[in-house]
């Protein structure tokens, strides 16, 4: 369906990735936000509490990340679309509700502006560190979604495909933005309502004598009731029948655990999104995703430069990953470098999924600033030498 | 299981002529799941006769039974939410008050009564209560305070008295517990009350009162624990409990919650402490915006909510 024209401010505008993030909510349909103060992502919640006052919804802001990341789920119950916005301390506190929202299979939207870690860390500067928190640090096991935006376009963009990837998929979904891109300032366009697309909530149209909670759709998914409806809906933590009754025992546990991975993960199709360009002949593929692509492109353009036939492929989806794409682009590749503001952590995914097809290169950073693209470049040239691949060195280029 | 068999096994089939005994029904059957029976309580526990007397109150309340939805915490009394015949919502630890608070704002038709542990309103939950009261939420908090913490075995908890032995204060209880209702009147709820599971009675009018206060209601409930609680400090059975309940009960309407903390040799205050008339945070929101903000202010109306 499309976008209710309610709040959705179309045209042009001059705005940084936290505000273009809420804006993009906003037109997705969302109406509840609770959240907590934390640098870098605090404006995310400033706007909301501006702006949803004058479009119908509601806007708490509770007493730590852990209630703020239970609250959106209780009101994901009652009925709202709902997000919380984070950084990683604040992450590490909702922990224990991600594990929630995906054994209770709570639609949501979780925004993690990303800063230098561990612990307090850095702040008011980049880090892409919380990759691997965000899919492994709840206990269990489970799958979600996480997109990686690397404009306040994209901010915008990729909000409205968050939230309907969780009305979709029914499980939170996370905008892996980070400091540069929450607080970079760009050109970004908003569409007219009617030109985008959002995913309503799957109500069930059953009655409640026939509805069973936790029953999978075909695609593995079960439909949602609201509370207040006469469903009588009981939602727990443990392991539960399709009823959503307890059911703790190793059947139950095998075919609920195994049904929400899978329904992720044999969906991986209609989610994941690697943007390729010059893929088809490379010899080096940079694979980066998030703020990092942004200077991965200069790297490539400078290695074209000096004749080398390099390609670069963008995860817009980190997770699930695309594990099939990044082995089909390591079968034809000698190389892959893989830049991110972290000491290595999709780098390891990149290695699964190359099978040692190609050999794969991590250019790490520990956060604090992006990139320069003279580092990444060192390393595709040092890829090149090592696939022993002929190229200009830069005083012949001039 | 049908729960009418449960009732009838209980006496010697010798000694009945079961043809001659008319067919009982619990009264409040139909406010609980009758096919989660039975349930999982202890023989002598307290929790459920909270649960009948919150399905007293319930039934008598003329409430749509479709617009009142139980969240709850983790622990004995967390299993409350998957016993009650409502939307209800068995959460995480320590966090039915949040999660209550957004399925309240999101659905402003809801009643939302929370159902939970002293553990784990006050210890985990602690500061989410806190804020919760000063925020003067329209919800109702029941707390079922049996003293420890029972689902995991008999450990020490915010509200175990001075000197009570429980295995991880196992030379006996040194730290203070708190007086809940002190806690609550200071956060700022707007009706607190203490019974025991003996005033069945006072509790469902409490129950009924603090559905139908405007605001953050609280009451606490002292309640039996034989299995963990007192079986492990030689306090006998759970009748024994209830009968000391009735004998050291007085009840003070009124009381100043500073005087009403449970300690070994005073009486058990019992009553409702505080009834206070306080903008809900609902309420106080909706002005702030209106005066602020005037015709544009839209209140929340779920919009987004595609039916």
């Amino acid at each position: 369906m499309k976008a209710s024209p309610e709040g959705v401010l179309t045209g042009v505008h001059f705005m940084d990735g936290d505000h273009a993030a809420c804006e993009g909510a906003i037109a997705a349909g969302c109406r509840f936000v609770a959240g907590y103060p934390i640098t870098p992502s605090t404006e995310v919640v400033e706007r909301f509490s501006v702006r949803i006052p004058t479009v119908g919804g509601m806007f708490i802001q509770m007493e730590d990340e852990i209630a703020s990341s239970i609250a959106i789920q209780g009101a994901a119950w009652g009925g709202a679309k709902v997000m919380t916005v984070t950084s990683g301390p604040g992450l590490s506190l909702m922990m224990e509700h991600i594990g929630l929202a995906v054994m209770a299979e709570v639609p949501c939207v979780i925004v993690d502006v990303q800063r230098g870690g561990p612990s307090t860390g850095l702040p008011t500067l980049p880090a892409q560190a919380d990759m691997m928190q965000v899919k492994w640090g709840s206990h269990g096991d489970y799958q979600i979604i996480a997109l990686s935006p690397n404009s306040p376009q994209e901010c915008f963009d990729l909000m409205i495909r968050a939230f309907n990837l969780s009305e979709t998929w029914r499980c939170p979904v996370f905008m892996m933005m980070d400091e540069v891109v929450g607080h970079m300032v760009e050109r970004v366009e908003i569409p007219p309502a009617d030109q985008i697309e959002i995913v309503p909530r799957r109500w069930t149209t059953k009655k409640p004598s026939e509805y069973r909670a936790f029953e999978p759709g075909p695609d593995m998914v079960p439909d949602m009731a609201k509370a207040g409806d006469g469903y009588k809906l009981h939602i727990t933590g443990l392991t539960h029948d399709e009823r959503g009754y307890p059911a703790m025992n190793v059947p139950a546990q095998n075919r609920l655990v195994r049904r929400l991975s899978d329904k992720i993960l044999k969906n991986r199709d209609k989610i994941v999104d690697v943007r390729e360009d010059g893929c088809e002949d490379a010899d080096i593929i940079v694979v980066s995703y998030g703020i990092t692509s942004r200077v991965a492109g200069a790297a490539v353009e400078m290695a074209r430069g000096l004749g080398l036939k390099v390609g670069s492929a963008r995860m817009v989806v980190c997770w699930p990953f695309p594990d099939v794409e990044i082995a089909r682009l390591s079968r034809k590749a000698k190389a892959i470098v893989v830049p991110e503001l972290n000491l290595g952590q999709m780098v390891g995914e990149v290695e699964r999924a190359a099978c040692g097809d190609a050999r794969v290169y991590l250019v790490d950073h520990a956060g604090g600033s992006v990139h320069e693209p003279e580092r990444i470049l060192e390393t595709i040239l040092q890829a090149a030498r090592d696939a022993g691949l002929g190229f200009k060195t830069e005083a012949e280029r001039s | 299981m049908n729960p009418t068999e449960i009732m009838v096994s209980d006496a010697d089939e010798k000694d009945v002529d079961t043809s001659r005994v008319a067919p009982i029904e619990n009264p409040v059957l139909s406010m609980l799941r009758q096919d989660r029976l039975p349930h999982i309580w202890c023989p002598g526990c307290g929790i459920g006769t909270v649960v009948n007397c919150f399905s007293r109150a319930l039934m008598s309340s003329g409430h749509d039974m479709n617009n009142v939805a139980v969240v709850s915490g983790i622990g004995c009394t967390g299993r409350v939410a998957g016993y009650m015949n409502l939307d209800s919502f068995h959460t995480t630890h320590g966090r039915s008050i949040p999660f209550a608070t957004g399925l309240r704002l999101a659905n402003p038709g809801l009643k939302v009564v929370v159902f939970s542990g002293d553990g784990d309103l006050f210890a985990i939950g602690g500061n989410h209560f806190l804020h919760a009261a000063r925020r003067n939420l329209d919800m109702l908090i029941v707390c079922v305070n049996n003293f420890t913490y029972g689902m995991t075995g008999g450990q020490v908890a915010p509200t175990t008295p001075l000197k009570s032995t429980q295995s991880t204060m196992p030379f006996g209880n040194f730290e203070p517990p708190m007086n809940l209702p002190f806690v609550a009147d200071a956060a700022g709820a707007s009706y607190v009350a203490r019974w025991t599971v003996f005033h069945i009675r006072q509790l469902v009018r409490a129950m009924k009162e603090g559905m139908e206060h405007k605001g953050f209601s609280f009451i606490e409930i002292m309640s039996p624990c034989p299995t963990l609680y007192l079986r492990r400090n030689k306090l006998g059975d759970g009748v024994d409990q209830v009968r000391y309940f009735k004998e050291h009960s007085v009840l003070k309407n009124g009381a100043n919650t500073q005087d009403v903390a449970i300690t070994a040799t005073d009486p058990i205050v019992v009553g409702t402490f505080v009834e206070r008339e306080r903008p809900t945070w609902l309420d106080s929101r909706n002005a702030q915006l209106t005066a602020t903000l005037g015709d544009r202010f839209v209140p929340y109306g779920g919009q987004n909510v595609q039916k």
